[in-house]
């Protein structure tokens, strides 16, 4: 399996693909034709049979690969709403290491679903090869033909085309490394303690997001690979630790502050949980193992984190494409189009910001728009839409669809997509909210002066990297009291949240020893200091 | 391409049970507070119920690194009604929608609700027991229904010869017989008809002689079939099914008998009520039906309801005999030892008019112990005075009669001991 590491690339070319030797085909460059108009519509009754299900998977399927949609083989599952539950409470995943917070999650789902205060999603999908959809036992034959297309084959074909998947994730390993996981926490629970293995858990969660490397891709996962690896890692990484605290100071201290000081790491290092992995000086191998595991599963989940908006409107737009290319072509009654499509309007709202409803904007409605936008800049372009996207503008919209799923992610997406048609339509404006200013500034509005200021601003508010703070490993006082120090960068002068002190509990935890974080303005001035000393959670 | 619907509905759901299980442990104090009070809030006979637990929502945050008020920030909002670039907007204060796009720092800004959840029955009683540092085996006998009665559950095909129903069997029989021989004897009643007419007819030649062969033939063929049709077949029997269904057996009477003057105060009593509690769970799994009669008692005695029993107080001295006299009179008028289990428990905290501990011996032994089977005395304080000596002294005489000192929940438990041990032993 080491060869593995190599084959893939960011920015590849479309035609060649990895998954199993198959060559991927561009897309058409148009709806390839129908091969026959069916004499009648498909059966609609309101309840779902196991062939219903069928009969229109196969419409979809065959109606998506019209359109050219590149997908891993489906597995639908039928499953019942306390599945459902169990499925959100181990964060979608169909196995999951067990841990409070999963049943905390479980109980308030359940509470808010038996009163009536919350519907369940309508399907989960899960990002694996084949790729698993879970399809709710009470949804109606409408709703089965709604979920299927937007999961089975819009989140399908995002999984398995956008980059950031392609390079972070790896589908057909994921459930087994869940399973290896699941089985080697409940192992140490077994072999040290229901306690040790919470609270390590707990203080690898506080970490979670900083757990991720941004840049570098990761090393495949596999259970076989996984398993074969461990025993030789967990040596070889107490080995590194130990080596690298053997650094006794040699001569007395002051000769010490005239040394010059090797810094340790000899760059600051942003993933918190592979530097405790690595370098912390008192954990026990299996204590490795799980800050590891946590990472790598923290690491699955960072393409999503970073394409909600267009994970959620490319499956939205592609229902939407695919349940109306199947009414033309005379497969749907109306009566399933009107059903689906009110449940389609539901999802895709957008309340306004005076609205009580109101909590921000809403990722599907969105993405949902920004994909239909374009397909309307390729077929219908107005002179606007040419000064702006003068690239494809005119252009045959499929291809441009397909390579605007594959080459961006939310940031960039909106920052290179987000036409100013839209930024009217959504009435958007942007806020400054300075807090060295006693009143709130209207910064840009939906105008010809605001596009580019709104468009930018809200590709920010995408960028994980400026939403969540930046906070690296400093340093570690090697020859001293080994203590770790963290460094926050402000982004324009906002500071920590207060709970940084709980957090900074929980990495002192894993170090062992004192942990210092600074926080430094844009100025290169510390702001603000915490210290915690290791014991006292 | 490969696809499947797999039906995934059967293959279980509380797949989050170890969740559960793992939240349930880390907050074992929360819980442990909330059964005390909702048994301190309850009623002896409604305690099997499941509980809301309220956890504070700070102990149940998970820390991340996360933005803070303040900076420089830009949100971009939709639906602008109102506003052109250089507007100036007051800021709105705290709540508000705005600030959201930091969308970090809505965590703890309202976090005063509670975290609620629901204790399911098990739970629930799985926490009132550990208070009571129950062991495991008696848990499990509180846990189950001990006397099973065989019920009639309809029939089946199999089972032994002495459950064999003739009746339901031979009727079967019957309806399987007619069943698999109607064609035949319907061919046979056309087959004799059309002998008859032949018969009648009196025709003697050779055509009719050929047919009446014929039909002989075929009558004696077809009875034949008939008679071939198995009189009792293994499928026809019926046996009688029976199930057997967990029975309470009768009814009992509990008495719980408190001293409520002055020097019981709230702890006491609580610890008082666990006491009975206890009992009263005891005794749910062995009867049907179980009456409670609650008397309080100082210096005179008086039957009372739950409420009044547990949360009115009183006071001056105490004459604990009082309490004893009543409890015998209300045998006599009400509960036939003879129809009735018997149980008592009485909780004081040891104080009594020196001169009446002798006649409250002297009672129990003579008056209410013989008819009682069971009689648990538990102290809720520590000094041994005169009631304590005297009762005693019964301990050694009486095998049916135990007592205990108990100044926390865990104490109680002894006291039943014997209780639980002699597993069975109340019969009807």
């Amino acid at each position: 399996m080491t060869f593995l590491e190599n084959r893939r690339a960011v920015g590849r070319n479309a035609s060649d693909d990895e998954y199993g030797g198959r060559r991927r085909q561009g897309p058409p460059r148009e709806l390839l034709p129908l091969k026959e108009r069916p004499a009648q519509p498909l059966p609609s009754p309101s309840d779902w049979t196991f062939d219903t299900i069928e009969q229109y998977h196969e419409v979809i399927r065959e109606t998506a690969q019209r359109f050219g949609l590149d997908t891993y083989p489906n597995q639908l599952e039928i499953i019942t709403s306390e599945q459902m539950m169990d499925a959100y409470a181990s964060v979608g995943m169909p196995v999951n290491y067990r841990h409070w917070s999963y049943g905390k999650e479980f109980i308030s789902t359940e509470k808010n679903y038996k009163r009536g205060q919350m519907g369940l999603a309508y399907e989960i999908v899960i990002n694996s090869e084949p790729c698993i959809s879970y399809l709710m036992e009470e949804n109606t034959m409408a709703m089965q033909a709604l979920v299927i297309a937007h999961a089975a084959y819009g989140h399908n074909s995002f999984f398995k085309g956008n980059y950031l998947f392609r390079m972070w994730t790896d589908a057909s390993s994921i459930i087994d490394y869940l399973v290896y996981s699941k089985n080697y926490v409940a192992e140490c629970e077994g072999r040290y303690g229901l306690d040790a293995v919470e609270e390590l858990l707990d203080s690898c969660h506080a970490l979670m997001n900083h757990g991720v490397d941004r840049y570098r891709r990761p090393s495949k996962l596999s259970l076989a690979q996984e398993q074969a690896a461990r025993a030789d890692r967990e040596a070889y990484a107490q080995l590194q630790v130990n080596d690298l605290w053997r650094t006794l100071p040699r001569k007395a201290a002051s000769d010490d502050a005239a040394a010059p000081e090797r810094r340790f790491p000899s760059e600051p290092q942003e993933n918190l949980l592979y530097f405790i992995e690595k370098n912390a000086p008192l954990l026990e191998p299996w204590q490795r193992e799980i800050v590891r595991i946590v990472r790598k599963i923290a690491q699955y989940f960072y393409p999503q984190r970073q394409t909600q908006v267009m994970n959620e409107g490319w499956a939205t737009f592609w229902h939407h494409r695919l349940l109306n290319q199947m009414y033309d072509d005379g497969y749907l009654a109306d009566g399933m189009m009107i059903e689906w499509l009110k449940s389609h309007t539901n999802v895709v709202a957008q309340p306004p910001v005076t609205s009580r409803n109101y909590s921000g904007i809403n990722p599907y409605a969105l993405g949902f728009a920004m994909f239909t936008d374009i397909k309307r800049i390729c077929e219908n372009p107005t002179d606007e839409d040419r000064q702006w996207f003068p690239d494809f503008a005119g252009t045959p919209w499929l291809p441009t669809l397909d390579h605007a799923m594959r080459n961006f992610k939310d940031e960039s997406f909106i920052g290179q997509y987000l036409s100013p048609k839209l930024m009217r339509e959504f009435r958007l404006f942007a806020i400054v909210d300075d807090e060295k200013d006693s009143e709130l500034e209207i910064a840009a509005i939906h105008d010809e002066n605001g596009y580019r200021r709104l468009r930018e601003a809200l590709s920010r508010q995408y960028d994980l990297g400026s939403r969540e703070p930046n906070i690296q490993v400093w340093n570690v006082n090697l020859r001293g009291d080994r203590s770790l120090t963290l460094r926050h960068t402000q982004h324009n002068d906002r500071p920590l949240h207060d709970s940084s002190q709980e957090v900074l509990k929980h990495v002192a935890r894993l170090w062992g020893f004192d942990v210092h974080l600074e926080s430094v303005n844009g100025a290169g001035e510390t702001t603000r200091r915490w210290q915690v000393a290791p014991g006292k959670t | 391409m490969l696809q499947q619907i797999i039906d995934r509905r059967l293959s279980g759901k509380n797949k989050s049970v170890g969740n559960r299980e793992r939240f349930l442990r880390r907050h074992k104090e929360q819980i442990r507070e909330a059964v005390r009070r909702a048994v301190d809030g309850r009623g002896i006979r409604d305690l099997e119920k499941g509980e809301d637990v309220h956890i504070p929502k700070r102990d149940l945050s998970q820390p991340v690194f996360g933005h803070g008020q303040g900076g420089k920030r830009e949100a971009v909002h939709p639906g602008n009604s109102e506003y052109v670039t250089g507007d100036r907007v007051k800021r709105p204060d705290g709540g508000g929608g705005s600030g959201s796009g930091g969308g970090q720092a809505s965590d703890s800004g309202e976090g005063e609700d509670d975290f609620v959840f629901h204790l399911t029955k098990e739970e629930f009683m799985q926490a009132f027991f550990d208070d009571l540092a129950l062991p495991n085996l008696t848990r499990t006998q509180l846990a189950e229904i001990p006397e099973y009665k065989s019920h009639r559950a309809g029939f089946v095909n199999d089972g032994t010869p002495s459950n064999l129903s003739i009746v339901r069997s031979m009727r079967g029989a019957l309806g399987r017989r007619i069943a698999l021989s109607a064609d035949s004897r319907q061919e046979l009643r056309d087959a004799e008809a059309a002998l008859a007419v032949l018969n009648e007819q009196g025709a003697q030649d050779a055509v009719s002689l050929k047919q009446k062969v014929e039909l002989l033939e075929k009558i004696k063929q077809l009875k034949g079939h008939i008679a071939r049709v198995p009189f009792l077949d293994p499928l026809d029997l019926k046996f009688r099914n029976r199930v057997r269904v967990p029975v309470p057996s009768s009814r009992a009477v509990m008495f719980c008998v408190m001293d409520v003057s002055g020097s019981m105060d709230e702890s006491r009593k609580e610890l008082a009520k666990r006491f009975f509690i206890l009992l009263y769970l005891f005794l749910t799994r062995h009867y049907d039906k179980i009456e409670v009669v609650f008397i309080r008692h100082h210096t005179q005695a008086a039957e009372v309801d739950e409420q009044n029993f547990f949360h009115a107080t009183e006071t001056g001295g105490t004459v604990v005999s009082s309490a004893l006299v009543l409890m015998d009179e209300i045998i006599r008028a009400r509960y036939p030892a003879d129809q009735w289990n018997i149980y008592g428990a009485q909780a004081s905290d040891g104080d009594n008019w020196h001169h009446d501990s002798g006649r409250c011996r002297e009672l129990l032994t003579q008056k209410i112990l013989p008819k009682c089977r069971y009689f648990a005395y538990v102290q809720v304080a520590e000094p041994e005075q005169n009631l304590w000596e005297e009762y005693q002294r019964i301990v050694d005489e009486v095998p049916h009669f135990a007592m205990r000192k108990a100044t926390e929940a865990s104490q109680i438990y002894p006291v039943f001991r014997d209780l639980f041990r002699k597993e069975g032993a109340p019969t009807t």
